[in-house]
């Protein structure tokens, strides 16, 4: 147990959490709430994968100079992927939002289970 | 009870998929990729922060995609919450029985706005030097509207100078990605910002086109943003 990285931990069970919500709340809110936090678990396990221990975030300053940059720094990848996945994820969360205000005003209930006829 | 059961199944599954990452990630050293960007980018670019040259240059292109993905997004929210015409059907806040927002957050949010605008444009600006950027600035950008819209949900928004702004930044953003691929010379790609002078690493005026295309990205995000608070609260009428 030593080698267990937390945030990935963390990370895994926030993305857990988020599914189980997601799949077993009926309430449309809840589910969305249950996607939010699914997406901040996956942003934090791609962080975490390019994480090393004692290295610098991938910035030139006083700390890490061109020369031995990539010796003193963590890669810079997953930052760059999370980076557009956080603002994509806060995107799509106003988007479902979006659809379960459009639900709510045309007449159906807040749980999923009202929508059953329009399963296929 | 069989579909929660099911649901557990799945979920240990899931967890069990994602255990080799509890357990063995962090340890590897960047790959033959994430060296060279580390390696190269400062050099080539010009940039201090080697994310905002991954972002903005060497994977521009995804950015530009990343870009298209927020603008449908907003304009599906927009066409969900499709808005009404401004001043028919819309009633007052105290027809509404809503109270005002207290005293405290109006004047919070007339000290706060203007300092988040101008927190929000620093830290597009040093988009290339510092951790942030323009998806980070017009994040911060579109806070200061939503301190606003919540100290005065009557407060009409510049519908028309938001639109004008989000569609200028996003043509200049290809068109500046087009300069790149017809003036660099040999090696000149799309969104490729070397046109300008790349100057002196870790100075505000440096890394050639990137402040300007990464200003470009803030200021459409914080409109879209902008554009995505305002369609939620003018359902709300």
């Amino acid at each position: 147990m030593s080698d267990v990285n937390i945030v990935t931990l963390i990370g895994v069970a926030l993305l857990l959490v988020g599914f189980y919500g997601a799949l077993s709340r009926p309430n449309v809110i809840k589910m969305i709430v249950g996607f939010a936090i699914a997406d901040t678990g996956v942003n934090m396990i791609i962080v975490a994968v390019g994480y090393l221990p004692g290295r610098t975030a991938p910035i030139l300053d006083s700390a890490a100079d061109a020369a031995g940059a990539a010796a003193r720094m963590v890669d810079p990848i997953p930052q760059a992927l999370v980076l557009t996945a956080i603002v994509i994820g806060l995107a799509v969360t106003a988007l479902m939002l979006s659809f379960a205000v459009r639900m709510r005003r045309s007449g159906g209930g807040m749980a999923i289970d009202s929508y059953g006829e329009q399963k296929w | 009870m069989m579909k929660k059961l099911l649901l557990l199944a799945a979920i240990a599954l899931l967890a069990f998929a994602l255990w080799p990452f509890v357990r063995d990630v962090g340890l590897a050293e960047p790959g033959e990729l994430a060296t060279a960007y580390l390696e190269r980018g400062p050099a080539e670019l010009g940039t201090a922060n080697v994310v905002t040259s991954i972002v903005v240059s060497y994977r521009g292109f995804d950015t530009l995609g990343e870009v298209t993905v927020l603008f449908t997004a907003t304009a599906g929210v927009g066409g969900l919450l499709a808005r009404r015409k401004s001043g028919h059907g819309k009633k007052k806040a105290a027809e509404r029985g809503a109270t005002d927002a207290s005293e405290i957050l109006k004047t919070a949010s007339r000290l706060l706005s203007p300092l988040l605008v101008l927190f929000g444009v620093y830290i597009f600006l040093h988009g290339h030097l510092t951790p942030g950027g323009g998806f980070q600035g017009g994040v911060v950008i579109a806070t200061a509207v939503l301190i606003g819209l919540l100290a005065d949900p009557e407060a009409g928004l510049a519908h028309g100078v938001m639109h004008v702004v989000e569609g200028l930044s996003g043509f200049a953003y290809v068109a500046l990605g087009a300069v790149g691929l017809w003036f660099t010379g040999v090696q000149a790609g799309f969104l490729d910002p070397r046109f300008l002078p790349l100057g002196e690493l870790g100075r505000l005026a440096s890394a050639g086109a990137i402040p300007i295309i990464y200003s470009l990205v803030g200021l459409k995000v914080g409109a879209e943003l902008t554009g995505i608070l305002d369609a939620m609260k003018e359902d709300a009428e």
